[in-house]
């Protein structure tokens, strides 16, 4: 009994609980994209960079707050900075519709060419981040490090093994819980989320209600920077900020909302967890587990890894292309690729 | 001298982009309470014709005019702030919206309580209202139609345009669609709309206009087109 309570808590700490952190990771990030395949209508690879700005604004305003004296206590001084790494990504991406994207709106050209237009402005953000901040790893986090500790846990229930919890784990997944929250009532609630939603419906029609499509545009980029900002800085902070990894991070981003169903925003919040727990558990050696769980001569002698973490890209990829066969809707329904 | 109608498209010449002349010399016309319909054959440009007085394609002679104001040069959102509502043939709600979101977003230049217009709008299609929290997507082809019109009519237009409103539903919900539009034609609202369903489109029309070719053919009262032997024989079938 106590063995299976035990491999629960190995799982736990070692697989669900990560997987949970980066399954909202994941899943802001994609919302921001399905928005914008939703609203403007094409697949925008310079989100893992607009992330990575968001992150790089939050950390030096996190830094000059901890150079003032200023703190959280308990929890980490970015949480205030979260927000002025909002402002910042907003404007950026506002003023990257201004100059780049609206041009190409106005000429109504295809997806496609949006599509490598986004990827020119993603080489472009990846350069100013890299310029700014420097392409090596930060680490901004400060604060206390744990809820629970892997050692407070095992005196606490006297198992052999521990389940930690920390603080950055904790505030990704509140965070997200928050920003789904009001970014739901905003587009169920509100005027101007409904008529976001209609204009993603139907373009034309949403013309003739006398919907403002310049309106619509802005207020997408708003809240597209909201969570770009908000996504890259819970991932820095959980994580490490580094910014090449989030140029990385675009392909687990872009298979949750494809997965889930490009343009569908419960499609993409189910899409990061999908992907976030299929890389976790197949990256994750379950010999742990198992010793806990088999009697001892069926002891697995290897890792039972199943795949080498350096592979684990392959894991979103493998998940997309099989969706992509065979829904290629995505699990809920979005549109087709 | 007589008196102009309350809208007016005359004289239309023009086509799509830069495309050929599809309207030639055509003249579409209705009055504050009034029906009128445009019927003819296929490739008449009836569409066409209808599109033009709403600003959608570009007319090189002829004006449109609304209440007596030039609006020729207006863009179809413009038009819309002047009264006039347009519900295309296809693609004419929002699937995913609710019924009730789709209302609401047919008054979404409105600031005033629409409450009252959405009230109204359920007394005309009772069956919105029992579904108005139901996908607009998932209904059937009849009550479709009757959320376009409705989303048209939340605007509190003066004139509604309807682009074959009656296309794919059965006779019986046509029936009942027609009846629809005659109560918001008395209610003052003028009516304009094309259909395939020329017999009976014509027997509840006050003004018919029969085009070929992208030119009126015959312009009378409904009644008279109906009765008119040459109009029975070439496009209502005898």
């Amino acid at each position: 009994m106590t063995d299976i309570l035990t491999a629960i808590v190995v799982l736990a700490n070692y697989v669900f609980i990560p997987a949970i952190a980066y399954g909202s990771q994941l899943a802001l990030g994609a919302l921001g994209v399905t928005l914008i395949y939703g609203i403007l209508r094409f697949s925008n690879f310079a989100h893992g960079d607009t992330m990575a700005f968001g992150a790089m604004v939050t950390i030096l305003v996190t830094w000059l707050f901890q150079s003032w004296g200023i703190s959280l206590g308990p929890l980490p001084t970015a949480l205030l900075a979260i927000p002025f790494g909002i402002a910042a990504t907003a404007i950026l991406l506002l003023v990257t519709d201004r100059l780049v994207y609206r041009f190409y709106r106005q000429q109504k050209a295809a997806p496609v060419i949006l599509v490598i237009v986004s990827m020119g402005v993603m080489f472009v953000m990846n350069g100013l981040v890299r310029f700014i901040i420097g392409p090596n790893d930060q680490r901004f986090a400060d604060g206390e490090r744990f809820i629970i500790s892997a050692k407070d846990f095992k005196i606490m229930t006297g198992l052999k093994e521990g389940l930690a919890f920390k603080t950055t784990q904790g505030i990704t997944i509140v965070t997200a819980v928050i920003v789904v929250i009001v970014l739901f009532w905003f587009l169920n609630r509100t005027r101007t989320g409904k008529s976001m939603r209609a204009f993603s419906d139907n373009e034309d029609l949403a013309l003739l209600s006398g919907i403002n499509p310049d309106r619509v545009v802005m207020v997408t980029w708003i809240i597209v920077a909201a969570l770009a900002a908000t996504a890259g800085a819970l991932y820095g902070l959980d994580k490490s900020f580094k910014p090449f990894i989030y140029l990385q991070l675009l392909l687990p981003i872009f298979a949750a909302a494809v997965v889930g169903g490009l343009g569908n925003p419960v499609g993409a919040i189910a899409g990061g967890f999908v992907i976030a727990f299929s890389e976790v558990l197949i990256t994750y050696p379950l010999k742990k587990v198992l010793k806990y769980l088999l009697p001892e001569h069926l002891e697995p002698t290897t890792l039972v890894q199943l795949l080498s973490t350096d592979y684990k890209f392959a894991v979103s990829f493998s998940i997309l292309i099989i969706v992509l066969l065979f829904r290629p809707t995505g699990l809920f329904k979005g549109k087709s690729v | 001298m007589m008196v102009e109608p309350f809208l007016i498209g005359e004289n239309m010449t023009g086509g799509y982009g830069t495309g050929a002349d599809i309207l030639q010399n055509c003249t579409i016309a209705v009055n504050p309470g009034e029906i009128a319909v445009i019927v003819g054959p296929n490739g008449a440009g009836k569409s066409t014709a209808m599109k033009a007085v709403f600003g959608m394609l570009n007319i090189h002679k002829g004006a449109v005019r609304l209440g007596g104001e030039d609006i020729t040069s207006m863009s179809p959102q413009d038009r819309v702030a002047k009264g006039m509502a347009f519900v295309p043939q296809t693609s004419n709600i929002f699937t995913s919206l609710s019924v009730e979101e789709n209302l609401e977003m047919g008054a979404f230049l409105r600031r005033d309580d629409i409450q009252v217009t959405m009230d109204q709008i359920f007394d005309l299609f009772p069956i919105l209202r029992d579904k108005r929290k139901q996908a607009a997507g998932e209904l059937s082809g009849g009550q479709r139609q009757q959320v376009a019109v409705g989303r048209a009519l939340m605007t509190q237009p003066k004139v509604l345009m309807l682009d074959e409103p009656t296309a794919g539903v059965s006779p019986i919900v046509m029936d009942e669609l027609f009846d629809r539009i005659i109560e918001v034609a008395r209610t003052g609202i003028s009516i304009l709309m094309v259909e395939q369903n020329a017999r009976q489109a014509l027997a509840i029309a006050d003004k018919g206009y029969v085009l070929v070719q992208g030119s009126n053919r015959f312009t009378d009262t409904g009644a008279a087109l109906l009765s008119n032997p040459d109009v029975r024989k070439s496009f209502l079938g005898g």
